[in-house]
């Protein structure tokens, strides 16, 4: 699929991210400029007060912007979902750039020019407005137009955090290892990033030609303009909420967005709500707080997951005990676990299909002997964690020759197929497994949890949507872990758009169901 | 004559950073609607003169006194948008057309635009820079000689009562500069206003002032109109004089 192809069949799924990159870039900005040059001002005027704000603001840019996501998201007051921590990141990197060269724009002037605006009796707040700032302007737009170009950058990675943008092409790209999405998102914001700075080069031309124009006429009403641009996006964004809407979350890996896309459809089939994806949402705790906090109606989880990470219970190896206990947790917090879809995402130990056929290996245990000369693959946390792989060893007795080797998780399955490991941990659900022909061996003593995966709606909205609940529960049990397979390899292998898969899959429900009725 | 000094200079004293004591006491009465011109060699403390007198900067010791109130009393801003200022080295805004830069301080006065347009034209007018051709040009469109008296317009805009102008005629044209000189003493004549006029051509000196200040050693060694000054004997007034009596222009005055 080319990028051209890609990006005509999501038309309106990339303009609604490009607005939303364009406005967490917008805003961050205009907020920036009207915190950065007044600061700038200060710090040219009294650089004693100034020099440790630029310095405040030097370290913040050094910060790793993915970094300090994960700061800002567990804060009470900034934190949390979405748009708001993104937009304040994405100040916080622009202040620099524009702080600077404020700074250094004022102070670089003419002091022959100065000492002119004094002798004519300007006073040193006219002296500003009518001389400074309109000589300083081009630097002053300079400055801006860095912050502009690093925060379409920097935005991208907004997506993480579920502010939407652009970055969510390149992150489901990324999960999904196909470079046409990685491109879907990197490409426009590249475009993006230079129109940004030419148009900024435009205005900042069209300044120095009218340089008559004084500054205190021009700045009300680029601000004004701002706030009506703001508004007008606040406005249409708040008007699509009114009239019943379902909003569908998931987490930000392939089977999750197909999961969620299978949901979302499944709802526009049978129930008169509007649908609103918000896919690609980050790791479970950020869904899991979007769902708490109303942001989202309904996403996937598995009960495994929920039971130990959610809500901090030990490791139980009970599908039925975790299950009740996850919905019970659940419904205390007003939110309804639907029952399971009908597959498991649970760990899985993967081997080669060919070393299978040959060593006959069936289970975990069959691998005991073959493991002492094999070389195991893991992911970081997989290795850590006491109920990963060290109590995995110790439940099965396994030892391998040499220590297991630390990898990617996006790199496990290739490394497999080519030998350079001989058994991993995985995804039971992976796509790769049959696209590699790779066999996973049954956990025949139970050590890892049930992952069911379930729906979690809000449950307000199944009261109030009985047609959401139907078109939910009518999806219980349908999912076989073939299914599921077959779909993530579509997406990872295939390349196939998630919404089509999603609809091919409903529809051969559909099917399934009138040839039984 | 103190009592109706428009400026005067007391015992002024004043250093200026690396440059140690520029003014050691300086004694300089001048009256209101006289034009006192002030020569002097280069780093004499002209150009310090104005600055003090302008309130950009104030004495350390001694009083600079405009209207009967010390600089220090004045509120800095009134004084100075009574004072026409042509900087020595123009200072034109360069964001801002001719027309613009010379209606600077009549704006900050508050005066309505069409008031300003009108006088914008009418003291481009004066100094020989129509505005139908140079009121929206940009500073770095026009040449040496023309910002000059782009300046000395700005100057003159809000029609103040009191004018320090730094060599304002420096990169003129004899023809050009003439012409405003003949200007210069036309205005005068009608309208007297305090003039303190800074210039290195002794010639200017003498056409255009009525009492001519020679600044030596940080302080006014002789001031004298010109006719009197002419025949100083003071030996640090003599060289400058020199090249008026080799170009033979004092001979007409003299007479
Ligand atoms: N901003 C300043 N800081 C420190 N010293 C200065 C400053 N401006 C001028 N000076 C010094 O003060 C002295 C007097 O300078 P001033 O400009 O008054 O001379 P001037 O008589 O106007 O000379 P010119 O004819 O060259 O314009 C000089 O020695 C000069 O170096
Ligand atoms: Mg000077």
């Amino acid at each position: 699929m080319t990028l051209v192809q890609f990006l005509a069949g999501h038309r309106a799924e990339f303009f609604g991210l490009l607005m939303q990159h364009i406005v967490l870039v917008g805003a961050s900005t205009a907020v920036a400029v009207l915190i950065g040059v007044p600061t700038g001002i200060l710090a040219a005027r009294r650089p004693r007060v100034g020099a440790p704000i630029v310095w405040l603001a030097n370290v913040v840019q050094t910060i790793p912007s993915l970094a300090m996501f994960g700061f800002l998201l567990p804060l009470p007051l900034v934190g949390g979902l979405g748009a708001r921590v993104a937009i304040l990141v994405l100040i916080l990197y622009a202040l620099l750039p524009i702080v600077r060269t404020t700074a250094a724009g004022l102070r670089g002037l003419d002091p022959a020019l100065i000492e002119a605006g004094t002798a004519l009796g300007l006073t040193p707040r006219q002296l500003l407005w009518q001389v400074e700032l309109p000589l300083a302007l081009p630097a002053i737009v300079a400055g801006i137009r860095v912050a502009a170009v690093i925060g379409v950058g920097t935005a991208t990675i907004a997506a993480a955090v579920g502010a939407g943008g652009l970055g969510e092409y390149i992150f489901r790209g990324l999960s999904m290892v196909d470079p046409t999405v990685i491109l879907a998102g990197a490409v426009p914001a590249a475009v993006l990033a230079l129109t940004a700075d030419g148009l900024l080069l435009w205005i900042e031309r069209a300044f120095g030609r009218r340089g008559n124009r004084r500054v205190p006429r021009a700045v009300p009403a680029a601000v004004a303009i701002t706030s009506i641009l703001l508004i007008v996006v606040a406005a249409t964004t708040a008007s699509r909420r009114t009239g019943p809407v379902i909003r569908i979350g998931s987490k930000n890996f392939t089977e999750q967005i197909v999961l969620g896309e299978i949901i979302a459809q499944a709802i526009e089939r049978n129930a008169h709500v509007t649908v609103e994806r918000r896919l690609n949402l980050g790791g479970t705790f950020i869904c899991d707080k979007a769902i708490r906090a109303g942001d989202i109606d309904v996403y996937v989880e598995y009960t495994g997951t929920a039971d130990t990470a959610i809500f901090k219970e030990q490791v139980d190896t009970d599908p039925a005990r975790v299950f009740a206990r996850v919905r019970e947790h659940y419904a205390d917090a007003g939110l309804t676990l639907l029952a399971p879809l009908g597959f498991e995402n649970t760990f899985a130990i993967l081997v080669r299909g060919d070393d299978a056929r040959r060593l006959g290996l069936k289970t975990i245990d069959d691998a005991r002997s073959a493991a002492r000369s094999w070389q195991a693959g893991f992911g970081y946390e997989f290795l850590q964690r006491a109920d990963g792989y060290p109590g995995l060893a110790n439940r099965y007795g396994l030892r391998f020759g040499s220590p297991p080797r630390a990898m990617d998780l996006s790199l496990i399955y290739r490394a497999l197929a080519r030998r350079q490991v001989d058994l991993i941990a995985g995804d039971a659900t992976s796509g790769l497994i049959s696209a590699y022909d790779l066999v996973m061996l049954e956990d025949n003593r139970r050590y890892f949890p049930p992952y069911d995966a379930a729906a979690v709606a809000r449950s307000a909205t199944l009261l109030r949507y009985p047609e959401v609940r139907l078109a939910l529960e009518g999806l219980s049990g349908r999912i076989s872990m073939g299914d599921m397979r077959q779909m993530n390899r579509a997406v990872d292998a295939g390349h196939d758009d998630p919404a089509a898969v999603a609809r091919a899959f409903l529809a051969r429900l559909e099917r399934g169901r009138q040839s039984k009725g | 004559m103190e009592t109706s000094a428009a400026i005067e200079l007391r015992g002024v004293h004043l250093s200026r950073g690396a440059a140690g004591s520029v003014l050691r006491g300086v004694n300089l009465s001048i009256c209101s609607g006289e034009t006192v011109a002030l020569v002097g060699r280069s780093g004499a403390g002209k150009s310090t003169i104005l600055k003090l007198i302008n309130g950009l900067l104030t004495a350390d010791a001694g009083h600079v006194i405009v209207d009967g109130r010390d600089t220090r009393e004045w509120n800095a801003y009134e004084l100075r948008r009574r004072i026409g200022y042509v900087l020595q080295d123009v200072g034109l805004f360069p964001h801002m057309t001719v027309a613009t830069n010379v209606g600077v301080v009549p704006r900050l006065l508050g005066w309505d635009p069409a008031r300003i347009d009108a006088r914008v034209d009418e003291v481009l007018a004066l100094v020989g820079l129509p505005a139908g051709v140079f009121a929206t040009r940009w500073p770095h469109e026009l040449s040496g000689g023309q910002r000059q008296r782009v300046g000395v317009a700005r100057a003159l805009a809000a029609d103040p009562p009191v004018l320090l102008m730094d060599e304002p005629f420096g990169a003129l044209d004899p023809v050009t500069r003439a012409e405003l000189h003949r200007e210069f003493r036309r205005i005068q004549a009608e309208v007297r206003k305090t003039v303190v006029i800074v210039t290195h051509d002794m010639g200017e000196a003498f056409a255009l002032g009525s009492r001519v200040g020679v600044l030596a050693d940080g302080a006014i060694a002789e001031i004298a109109s010109p006719a009197r000054l002419a025949r100083s004997m003071d030996p640090r007034v003599r060289p400058l004089l020199e090249p008026l009596f080799e170009a033979g222009a004092l001979v007409g005055r003299e007479a």
